[in-house]
């Protein structure tokens, strides 16, 4: 394994600077779409249904079959980084807009009403009040759409760009385990440092969440 | 609040170092499409198949051209011929290793005309179907065959020496190649109309790869589609079918490119390639990848070395 | 969107590779995955929960499952042990394990505790407290980890395809092989079609073996 990594050093932190772009953006894209979103589910009670049903089936959608489909939907050439990470961001955006509903959901109306009698409008309660005392859960979430997407990134690599997934391939191609574990343990890792990133973001902006005897 | 504020901070601060990790090195994933004027001018974006000696050529053509300063972006493994030929017409490649004979095949409905077999007779025929908008260069005089290839015990059990021999029995026979033989001509298809063989089953497996080489060993099909420069062949005691009625054509490696891409530079380095590629030579490369997994880097830097062109 | 695909009737019939058969096979796939995947987490994750020891295991499983990405590990199943179902399965059960064993875990801990005391309390042995009061009461939050590595693993098993095996798969791949897309948007229909009823009969499976006590407190 070590001769592998030291002959293909560069190969492997290509693949691994494109496995990061790729997983990672949609992660804040998808964040950023998914918080409004999930606020309209939580605004008008009507939409938290649908939302969420259109969410299970979007994230039903085999990855692959998706990587295939976005170019003729947006059309964007076939082997197009960008069909990877709209993709994903659509992944990363179903899993979070629920989250981001059931996070505001969860808030107790106790709270929501007294920042109201203090005399908070609906979007400074939204943002100063509602959003924080939500942001443990919809953290969490974004933890799970964050590894998972990082894990996904390597369907790519059947049609050419996979990231790391390419290793996967190049190995598969010659029934040669090197690449194949290098690549599955390269994914684990970027996975572990990222999810323990969030974490550590969440200890910052959330320290009330450690008073509670809950686990952050 | 300004926990809030703080938390926005951290995650646009998180955005910018994403942003600034997709940017760095030079090798923006996000920017070598789609506008198709973001990559560099001059810059070449060379293609592969899903198979191993595909990606060896491409990288013999990428190290060529760099050697004559040519900027080059490697796009390697994209797929089957259907899928990369389609990448090659919206510009997401420029350049790619291809095989004269089942290129042409893949390009003429029903198959390549009747007739034309020999390389040069091929070549003619092959530019005049071309996609618009690409050429070809100069071809090799290496070849790179498809074959049905059996065990020796296959072989030996049905006395096959002919791919025609397998008219009998194929009814009793798996074979086992890439997924996009169901539809090629120069597969199933043109296996009934040329030979009239229709086999028991088609399972789908890889283009001439280790799958469908593991699965002839355990008998888990008894045909398999092999490239004729794969070294499995002689490692397994593999029986090549002769191909009597020459459904499979010459198989010259030639480049096939983006005429916007060509120019001299490039015509001169990879026509040099293809003079010095040889059956042969390819063959023995392709083992070092293959057999010994060295990289395909260092071993077409070798072939280069070796015949002079780096 | 061209659909002549999946509306042709020559892909409906049972024959090789028609939809049908492809729909066994998937299913067939995943149906051993969340079996052998419920086996092994199952008691895994009751008794972590039940006994609060091993809890990080149970908190990191999750993460840590889901981060393993599945085309890498069947690619190197498939390299190790052939072609096969086995290499599949490995690849699809590791799947399904993280899902299970962290809901089977929360489900239990996050009960209420004067419940499992008062159980006790009426002189319930350790294991009639799990089967008798914990499990019947952790079902709901079990069940959604289920019916969330059934709809992960239905997506996935498309995967198998990939390295020469069948299920919906196949349709994507050979799709993707010849160019033909309206066979690629056949498989993505199906499968989401696929996920969205098992999910549906996962959710009914669900009220009918809950306790109707367990689900009014809910």
């Amino acid at each position: 394994m070590i001769t592998y990594l030291s002959n293909n050093s560069e190969i492997i932190w290509a693949a691994l600077r494109q496995h990061i772009a790729l997983a990672l953006i949609p992660v804040v894209l998808g964040f950023l779409l998914a918080l409004p979103i999930g606020y309209l589910g939580v605004r008008f009670p009507w939409l938290y249904h649908p939302l969420v049903n259109v969410a299970g089936v979007l994230y039903s959608i085999p990855s692959l079959a998706l990587f295939v489909f976005l170019p003729v939907v947006l059309g964007t050439k076939i082997l197009s980084p960008l069909n990877i990470v709209v993709a994903l961001t659509i992944y990363t955006v179903a899993l979070l807009a629920r989250t981001v509903a059931d996070g505001l959901r969860s808030v107790d109306r106790l709270v929501t009403e007294s920042a109201t009698a203090m005399g908070y409008r609906r979007f400074r309660r939204l943002i100063d009040v509602e959003l924080p005392v939500a942001l443990p859960v919809i953290l969490a979430g974004l933890r799970v759409a964050t590894v998972s997407n990082i894990s996904l990134v390597s369907v790519g690599a059947l049609i050419g760009i996979g990231g790391l997934g390419q290793l996967f391939t190049r190995g598969f191609q010659l029934f040669y385990i090197q690449p194949i574990l290098v690549g599955i343990i390269l994914s684990v890792l970027l996975a572990g440092v990222a999810d323990l990133i969030i974490v550590l973001i969440q200890r910052a902006v959330t320290p009330w969440t450690r008073f509670q005897g809950g686990r952050a | 609040m300004s926990r809030l504020r703080t938390a926005g901070a951290a995650i646009a601060g998180l955005a910018l170092t994403l942003g600034l990790t997709a940017c760095g090195g030079g090798s923006d994933p996000l920017s070598n499409d789609d506008t198709g004027s973001s990559a560099a001018p001059g810059t070449i974006t060379v293609g592969s198949a899903n198979f191993a000696e595909s990606e060896l050529l491409a990288e013999i053509y990428s190290q060529a051209l760099e050697a004559k300063g040519v900027t080059v972006k490697r796009q390697f493994n994209i797929g089957a011929r259907e899928l990369y030929l389609k990448a090659l017409q919206d510009g997401s490649i420029d350049l790619l290793p291809e095989y004269n004979g089942a290129l042409l095949s893949a390009l003429s409905s029903g198959g390549a005309p009747e007739g034309v077999s020999k390389p040069e007779d091929v070549l003619g025929a092959l530019k005049k179907v071309l996609p618009s908008g690409t050429e070809v260069l100069e071809q090799s005089p290496a070849e790179d065959k498809d074959t049905l290839t059996v065990t020796a015990d296959t072989a030996s059990k049905y006395s096959l020496k002919t791919i025609d021999d397998l008219k009998p029995v194929a009814k009793d026979l798996v074979i086992g190649a890439g997924p996009e033989w169901q539809e090629r001509y120069q597969g199933l298809k043109g296996l009934k109309e040329v030979y009239g063989i229709e086999f028991k089953e088609f399972k789908p497996l890889d283009a001439g790869g280790p799958l469908t080489v593991n699965a002839l060993v355990k008998n888990q099909i008894q045909v398999g589609n092999i490239f004729s420069t794969d070294s499995s062949i002689v490692t397994n005691k593999f029986v090549v079918l002769e191909d009597t009625k020459s459904l499979y054509l010459a198989e010259n490696i030639i480049p096939l490119i983006r005429t916007t891409a060509n120019n001299p530079t490039v015509t001169g380095a990879l026509n040099a390639v293809s003079a010095k590629l040889t059956t042969e030579n390819l063959t023995s490369t392709l083992a070092k990848v293959q057999v010994d997994k060295q990289d395909t880097a260092a071993v077409a830097k070798g072939w280069l070395t070796e015949n002079g062109l780096a | 969107m061209n659909l002549t695909y999946l509306f042709d009737p020559a892909h409906w019939d049972f024959s090789t590779g028609s939809i049908p058969q492809l729909i066994v096979s998937h299913l067939w796939y995943v149906l051993l995955a969340l079996v052998l995947g419920t086996i092994i987490a199952l008691p895994v994750g009751l008794f972590i929960g039940h006994t609060g020891r091993g809890s990080f295991i149970a908190i990191n499983a999750g993460n840590a499952g889901r981060s393993l990405p599945t085309l890498g590990l069947l690619m190197l199943m498939v390299t190790l042990l052939g072609l096969g179902l086995l290499p599949v399965l490995i690849a699809l059960t590791v799947l399904v394990i993280p899902p299970i064993l962290t809901s089977a875990y929360a489900g239990l801990r996050t009960l209420d505790h004067s419940v499992v005391d008062a159980a006790r309390g009426v002189g319930m042995r350790p294991m009639q407290v799990l089967f008798r009061v914990e499990l019947p009461m952790a079902l709901p939050v079990l069940m959604s980890g289920f019916r969330s590595a059934a709809l992960q693993v239905v997506a996935t098993a498309t995967v198998a395809a990939s390295v020469g095996l069948g299920g919906l798969g196949r349709l994507l791949i050979d799709g993707l092989a010849v160019n033909d897309y309206s066979r690629v948007l056949a498989g993505a229909i199906v499968v989401a079609v696929l996920a969205v009823l098992l999910d549906l009969i996962l959710a009914l499976a669900q009220r009918w073996i809950v306790s109707p006590g367990v689900r009014a407190s809910k």
